[in-house]
């Protein structure tokens, strides 16, 4: 039985570093190929000598494909193609492709430039790993080689993030990269047609969470902003620079704008402002709200939202600020926040998740005191809310794909384990279709039981399709007449004559007979009159023919008379009929009504 | 008149076309009409291979034939589909399917018997076939042509055809003539017959043909009393419609699928029954994998919810049972999260219309978080509750609550909603606006029918109020808005619809007035709240003022409690001091007062905390703002109260009274037999003076009161200049008194344009009656001109148009003539034979003597009469501050004004600027400008753009709205419909089309100056 075997890197029961490998009909793909936020050591990438020890990887993958552009999902392209060496095709979608190597190289400034690390890809890897890609269109299949195909359908999450169709033959896998499947203030949800894929990877960061209207988070959120800035405090919201930054971008600029508001609202520069040039190009990449009105005003094009400087910070006055990273783990947001923290007007919002291990997780979890690099301690007096903005499907989004997308089997991964593990049940449950969740390094199979496609001439197709009922029905299977050919990997179903022709073979025709003694006194070819008689009067409908040589043919059976050798009175009768099924149940009707018939009385 | 030419030429175009056609002594036509179809034909003949046919035949299709040549052009058609031998080249050998004689049509025998041994051929080209065939269809359609002829040959044509394509397009044709024959069973019983025959065809488009046949045609009248009688036993026991067409809907094919499931919906339209058992199958097609059939299919369970609700069905995987309609409902709200965002919209659409589901479905349809499926543990409603108060899962609004706790009975909660869960919690989040709008009218429907359920949606609704998209903003406001008897608002919930008022949008803020107007609230925090914010409101957009005090009006009245503790912090009274006396001029003010006095009208006891200046204002308010501010018993004003309870005393009893003085006084001045009778006149200004008078008393009233007011004051004006006695004066002598008659004359005629387009809810009767004046007005006219002007070619022509206008009247108001003895009209229409042959001199003086002695036409009142009038709040008027501008360029001035009673003021209400200088312009405002806020009321908001030359000071220009008529577009003198357009031109001229405008408006005066341009 044919197998798909998949085995994820990074992200198998944890979130952070996607990178997961899939091995359909004779194919290996990799799906993203991301970093862990939470480590600074090896184990931030993914562990690429589980492919191969030593060698390039090109000649264990034929392809790689990055969901979208955010590190988790694309951190170690550089590392992976230029560091340990891969030359295949490289597949994303054009806004990744745009906005990916902005990331990545504020990535590596961090990295490299200011924490010091060595041995770490350089720019000039950025750009030579990005040579390698291939851009894809939504709803495009793309030809991999002449068996694999792959078509990225939409995804939400972010600009530009995509789920994959990965097709082999009849076998098929489909990966959700992370989706959103409610829409928000700039991108449309996730859809995907009903492709019956044999397994849906998907992501399940929110496997237990079924969140409330998005209006109301809005709402919500808004509130408590505005409401901080008349106390005349200073806000925070730690973000990832792409993403959901846009999107409450969005949200506070229309805020303002209908409540004509003053207090400055300030955005972390840097690649904000590079990646928001993308934005505004890839419009058709965004929500039908945006797409119609652009013409009109471009929604990215902000009136209230300004550059920050890091001298702000200290200015006197409420503000809004957007600060980098979304965990509170490094860089401006944790400088920001430190300055802030000791004053409880402010307020500090995470929008989004944060992983184990970063400031972030900690305040959330409550915690008041924290201990800083260089054992000093920091109190927190600041405010922290948690506003659920991250675009990932919820218990309920998830549930809504598998029933959009029907596949075969399950598999989660990017997600916690306890959570998955509930999830998982329910999916088994509802579905009743079998769910995994591997964790790093494990591999589930599943078996596949793909159909196997014969080519069949129209002809005999035709023919047959004469011979049985109106219309074929599509639940029922139907038999039918035919040879099968198996030559060069192909098949072929022809009729008989066909096949004969084709392999040269000389037909034979396999003739049955049978003799029946009757008792009848007239001469032969009296009594084979009287058959021919007696079988026309009863067999109407059906060609009868007395041949002059001393035969009756009834379609294709023969019939000869023949008188034994020892009593004329007794006939012989010779019947002969070719192989063929209709005509031997046709025969042994008409035997009955040739005994029946001629034999008066018998 | 061009047309006329055109067409005569046309006609003999093909005429000369025809006469080498007919060399051919074996070929003989008989058409009925040498038009369109013998010129098709010579076309045809003309074609030498099927491109060009197929050329001829789409340059025919793009005219219209006429009913009586349809026949002929069908026969040729036919022909040419079967190549019947009449040209040479269709004995080329590629035309070698031969065709059954016995199956040619009828038709064309009849135009061959002559030759019997011809060969028929079959047109090769399918697509030549097509066209014919869809050109047969476009044919039967031809009104005032009967198919009924070319049925058989249809049929027949059917079945000798081959192609597929072919075969669709002509049961195509026989599904036009089925439906234009819908009176003959007979004839159904065939088509259906042919729609059964063919149902097996392996081609999608064929069997959709034949559904869409079966839907359209088949018997809708139970076939089970006739197939008694035997009748359906000859088609060898006809299956019923309905089981046949459901075999289709699993065909392979989801085209025709959904053309089953159309089909079986159209049977439903056409009065089926429809069985239940459709139910199951329809059911299974929800999970289609073609979004049409999806559409279709939900459409289907939603008519099977409706006709059989109580019908209970079985629960898959459980032995429980439920209603029909909830299953039904269940399922559809399942689709409202489909892949598809056309389903989607159906869905929610659907959804709305499905009241008789029961309560707890309904409720359902909010709750996310409810995820189980509620069916199942009716029984444990109560125990499910607290599972889900003690949070199996986050709601993702806290930080790790989320963190698995110990597992409580996962069984039960199912994350799929395999009910009705979050419908529209679902619908409402929706990419889509489309799919938004739908669930938020839904949910208006459901809501309206159930006080809990609105009761349960309104948080959802409040939230829409936040809406990316303008539209769906103001859907929700307005759904608000219809399902606010049943709700009261709370302190939070008004908090965000307040939010709303600084929607720049004026579309949104006026929609969230009128929600306010019709409002509960619970506490007087919510009346402060409101008033705060909606004076906020006034302070940022001053334009909303009137909207503004609209609804605090509203707002005061339907709260008097409420507003009573806020008094004294309104009015800032104080207990002991005397607090400064507030702006007058002040909006905000004014809205505070008109809140305040609005509620003290049921509120007795308040007037006793308004201090004195209030009561001066009140006097002054209730005076210039009387529609806002109600009469209050105000202690020691009783000349107020008394004057008060003369408008708000009488009910409706007054209006009865008013109407029978109206009616007495007509009839007092119908006893005016002639004009010339002593006090006739006399008493026609009296009863003028009382009908308006009476008019502005009762304002129900008022546009009828006006109508027979105009009227009369036309007939008296008239008596005047007749009733003169100068009129036997040498001319020389009446100058003066001349003029006057003439400027009566013109007058009258002024002022039955406005009798005729002013007022609506005229009837013809009316309208004869105006029109008779206008005659009147015109003959007076006529008069007059003879007698001052000299030049007889003038007179003659003014006698020729009179004649005219005679004839046309007639002509219009030959129903009306009955009516009208006695009349002008009516005397002068038995002179006619006179008249039309003498000369003017005589017409002139007979006119004169037949307008003296012709009585007073009594005036009867319509029904309902309403005058149209325009009331321009902006600008004012008032502002002392010109609007300054560079001369050359232009300036904008916005226009706000209410229009009632306009009928179709898109085309007829006009903006007009009078310059100083006496220029006028006069502005067409854009037809989005109008806004339609209630029943005959119309909203004007546009801009009109000012320029001129530099002005040394500024000054004063002049807006008024006008109406604009023309006579020819009077609903009576416009034909029904007008056909073809050249069938426009062979009417009888009409009537000189009279075009005008009628001020009706006042005037609003604005200062500007337009300065010198500034080098």
């Amino acid at each position: 039985m044919p197998e798909i075997k998949v085995t994820p890197l990074g992200a198998g029961q944890d979130v952070g570093r996607s990178c997961i490998l899939v091995s359909i009909g004779g194919k290996n793909i990799m799906l993203d190929c991301g970093m862990h936020m939470g480590y600074n050591d090896d184990r931030r990438f993914p562990d690429f000598s589980y492919i191969t020890q030593n060698g390039r990887l090109t000649d264990f993958l034929d392809c790689l494909i990055i969901s979208h552009f955010h590190l988790d999902h694309c951190g170690a392209l550089p590392y992976m193609s230029e560091m340990v060496g891969y030359d295949g095709p490289i597949y994303m979608t054009h806004p990744t492709k745009a906005i990916c190597p902005i990331l990545l190289e504020d990535f590596r400034k961090i990295t490299v430039d200011k924490k010091g690390e060595t041995n770490f890809f350089t720019s000039q890897m950025i750009k030579d790993c990005m040579k390698k890609v291939i851009p894809l269109n939504l709803h495009q299949t793309v030809q991999v080689d002449d068996e694999l195909e792959i078509k990225a359908y939409y995804a939400g999450h972010v600009l530009g993030a995509a789920m994959v169709h990965i097709k082999v033959g009849s076998e098929s896998v489909v990966y959700t990269g992370d989706y959103n499947m409610t829409p928000d203030r700039h991108l449309g949800a996730a859809w995907i047609d009903k492709c019956r894929p044999d397994i849906l990877i998907s992501e399940s960061t929110y496997a237990t969470t079924i969140r409330d209207s998005k209006r109301c988070r809005e709402r919500d959120f808004l509130k408590k902003v505005h409401e901080s800035i008349e106390r005349g405090g200073k806000v925070l919201i730690p973000v990832f620079a792409l993403g959901r930054a846009q999107e409450l971008c969005i949200l506070l600029e229309t805020f303002w704008e209908r409540m004509n508001l003053k207090a400055p609202i300030y955005f972390s520069t840097g690649l904000t402002e590079k990646a928001n040039h993308y934005y505004k190009l890839f419009i058709t990449w965004t929500n039908q709200k945006i797409r119609k009105t652009f013409v009109q005003r471009n929604m990215f094009e902000f009136k209230h939202i300004k550059a920050f400087d890091r001298s702000y910070a200290d200015n006197p006055g409420p503000m809004v600020v957007f600060a980098t990273p979304g965990m509170l783990h490094a860089g401006q947001s944790l400088q920001i926040f430190k300055k802030w923290a000791g004053n409880e007007k402010n307020m500090v919002i995470m929008p989004g998740y944060c992983v184990q291990g970063t400031i972030g997780h900690k305040i959330l979890n409550g915690q008041r005191k924290l201990e800083m690099e260089g054992r000093a301690t920091l109190d927190v007096k600041l405010q922290v809310e948690y506003m659920s903005f991250s675009a990932h499907a919820d218990a309920k989004g998830i549930m809504q794909l598998i029933r959009m997308a029907e596949p075969r089997n399950m598999l989660l991964v990017h997600g916690e384990a306890v959570k998955m593990e509930f999830l998982k049940g329910k999916i088994e449950q509802e579905f009743s279709i079998d769910c995994y969740m591997p964790a790093n390094g494990e591999t589930t199979t599943v078996t596949t039981n793909p159909s196997v496609p014969v080519d069949i001439s129209l002809n005999l197709l035709k023919r047959e399709m004469a011979l049985g009922g109106p219309l074929p029905d599509p639940k029922k299977p139907r038999t039918m007449h035919g040879t099968l050919i198996m030559k060069e990997n192909s098949l072929k179903l022809v009729s008989s004559e066909q096949a004969l022709k084709e392999l040269g073979l000389n037909e034979h025709q396999l003739r049955f007979t049978c003799h029946v003694q009757l008792q009848d006194p007239h001469s032969d070819a009296d009594t084979l009159h009287r058959i021919y008689t007696h079988l026309k009067s009863v067999l109407k409908g059906y060609t009868i023919q007395h041949l002059p040589d001393g035969t009756v043919i009834v379609e294709s059976i023969v019939i000869k008379v023949s008188s034994s050798a020892e009593d004329s009175n007794t006939k012989v009768l010779l019947l002969s009929w070719s192989y063929q099924v209709k005509t031997w149940t046709l025969f042994l009707e008409r035997f009955t009504l040739i005994y029946n018939g001629v034999l008066p009385g018998g | 008149m061009a047309a006329h030419l055109k067409k005569r030429v046309y006609e003999e175009f093909s005429k000369v076309v025809q006469i080498p056609h007919e060399e051919t002594p074996a070929k003989k036509l008989r058409l009925s009409k040498p038009s369109k179809s013998a010129a098709l034909h010579i076309d045809l003949c003309k074609a030498t291979n099927s491109t060009d046919a197929l050329q001829y035949l789409l340059q025919f299709a793009r005219k219209p034939v006429e009913a009586e040549s349809v026949e002929g052009v069908v026969r040729i058609l036919l022909e040419h589909y079967y190549k019947v031998k009449s040209c040479g080249y269709f004995f080329s050998p590629f035309f070698k399917n031969r065709v059954d004689k016995s199956r040619i049509p009828s038709v064309l025998k009849k135009s061959q018997t002559a030759n019997d041994d011809d060969s028929f051929f079959q047109e090769t080209d399918n697509s030549v076939r097509l066209k014919i065939a869809s050109l047969l269809g476009l044919l039967s359609k031809t009104q005032g042509f009967s198919p009924d002829c070319i049925v058989d040959d249809a049929i027949n044509t059917l079945s000798n055809e081959k192609s597929h394509q072919v075969l669709a397009q002509l049961l195509e044709t026989l599904l036009i003539i089925g439906t234009q024959l819908p009176e003959s069973p007979a004839l159904r019983l065939r088509l259906v017959e042919v729609a059964y025959k063919h149902l097996s065809d392996t081609y999608f488009g064929v069997r959709n043909k034949c559904l869409q046949l079966l839907g359209c045609l088949g018997m809708v009248d139970a076939p089970l009393g006739k197939e008694n009688e035997g009748a359906g036993t000859s088609l060898g026991g006809l299956r019923d419609v309905q089981s046949i067409i459901s075999d289709y809907f699993g065909d392979q094919d989801p085209r025709v699928r959904t053309a089953a499931l159309k089909a079986m919906l159209q049977l439903h339209e056409r009065g089926m029954k429809i069985h239940q058992i459709i139910y199951d199958q329809a059911c299974r097609l929800l999970t289609d994998d073609y979004e049409q059939v999806r559409s279709a299919a939900v459409q289907m369970v939603w008519v099977l919810s409706q006709l059989y609700p109580e019908s209970i069905v079985p629960i898959p995987s459980s032995n429980e049972e439920i209603r029909l309609v909830d299953d039904a409902f269940g399922k559809i709200s399942h689709m409202v999260s489909d892949g598809s965002w056309m389903v989607r919209v159906q869905a929610a659409k659907t959804l709305g219309s499905m009241l008789q589901v029961s309560p707890h479905f309904l409720e359902q349809t909010l709750d996310k978080k409810l995820m189980s499926d509620l069916r199942r543990k009716r029984t444990a409603h109560e125990r499910a509750k607290e599972l889900f108060a003690s949070g199996e899962f986050s709601s993702g609004r806290k930080w790790a609550d989320d963190a698995p706790k110990e597992k409580l009975d996962t069984n039960t909660v199912n994350l799929i909603a395999s009910g009705a869960c979050g419908a529209f919690v679902h619908g409402l989040e929706d990419e889509m606006f489309e799919v938004r709008i739908a669930a938020v009218e839904a949910l208006c429907q459901l809501a309206r029918s159930s006080p809990s359920f609105a009761e349960k949606c309104l948080d959802f609704l409040v939230d829409m109020f936040n809406d990316e998209i303008e539209e769906v903003r103001l859907q929700s406001i307005h759904v608000l808005r219809e399902i606010s008897t049943h709700i009261t608002l709370r302190e939070d919930q008004l908090d965000t619809v307040l939010a709303v008022l600084e929607d720049s949008s004026r579309d949104i803020r006026e929609a969230l007035h009128e929600l306010l107007c019709y409002t509960n609230v619970s506490t007087k925090e919510c009346i402060q709240l409101a008033l705060l914010e909606l004076l906020k409101n006034l302070n940022k957009y001053p334009t909303d003022r009137n909207s503004v005090w609209k609804c605090l009006k509203f707002l005061g009245s339907r709260h008097p409690t409420l507003v009573l503790p806020l008094v004294p912090e309104l009015l800032s009274t104080h207990p002991y001091f005397d607090t400064p006396e507030p702006d007058m001029d002040d909006p905000a003010y004014i809205a505070v007062l008109v809140l305040v006095f609005n509620a003290a009208k049921s509120c007795p006891t308040m007037p006793a905390l308004f201090s004195d200046h209030t009561f001066r204002h009140y006097a002054y308010l209730r005076d210039s703002l009387s529609h806002l501010v109600p009469p209050l018993r105000l202690p020691g004003r009783k000349q107020v109260y008394g004057l008060d309870s003369v408008d708000s005393g009488p009910g409706s009893g007054s209006v009865e009274s008013a109407q029978l003085f109206l009616q007495q006084s007509l009839n007092r001045v119908s006893t005016i037999q002639n004009l010339e009778a002593p006090g006739a006149q006399d008493l026609l200004d009296l009863t003028t003076r009382d009908l308006l008078r009476l008019g502005e008393l009762q304002t129900e009233l008022a546009g009828a009161a006006d109508f027979c007011a105009t009227y009369l004051r036309c007939q008296l004006l008239l008596m005047k200049a007749l009733q003169e006695k100068l009129w036997n004066m040498a001319v020389p002598l009446c100058l003066k008194q001349n003029v006057t008659a003439t400027a009566a004359a013109q007058q009258i005629l002024e002022e039955t344009y406005k009798l005729e387009f002013l007022y609506s809810g005229l009837e013809s009767r009316q309208v004869a009656t105006i029109h008779h004046v206008r005659l009147q007005a015109k003959a007076l006219q006529l008069v007059l001109t003879a007698r001052t002007r000299q030049g007889l070619d003038l007179l003659i022509g003014s006698c020729e148009k009179f004649l005219q206008d005679v004839e046309s009247f007639q002509r219009l108001f030959l129903t009306e003539l009955p009516h009208l003895q006695d009349s002008f009209v009516d005397k002068l229409l038995e002179l006619m034979p006179r008249l039309s042959s003498c000369k003017p001199v005589e017409l002139v003086k007979i006119l004169q003597t037949t307008l003296r002695q012709s009585g007073l036409l009594q005036l009867r009142l319509p029904e309902q009469i309403h005058r149209a009038t325009a009331t321009i709040i902006e600008p004012t008027g008032e502002s002392d501050n010109p609007l300054r501008f560079t001369s050359g360029l232009v300036v904008a001035l916005d226009i706000d004004a209410t229009l009632e009673h306009v009928q179709d003021p898109q085309n007829t209400v006009k903006v007009q600027v009078l310059y100083p200088d006496g220029q006028s312009h006069v502005i067409h405002p854009k037809p989005g400008d109008f806004r339609k806020p209630g029943p005959h009321r119309h909203r004007l908001i546009t801009q009109v753009y000012l320029s001129h030359t530099a002005w040394t000071e500024p000054s004063q220009i002049e807006v008024r709205l006008l109406l604009a008529y023309s006579s020819s577009s009077t609903s009576l003198t416009s034909p029904s419909k007008l056909g073809w357009s050249e069938s426009l031109e062979s009417l009888p001229p009409a009537e000189a089309a009279v075009e005008g405008t009628i001020p009706f408006s006042k005037a609003v005066k604005v200062f500007i100056m337009p300065k010198p341009a500034r080098r």
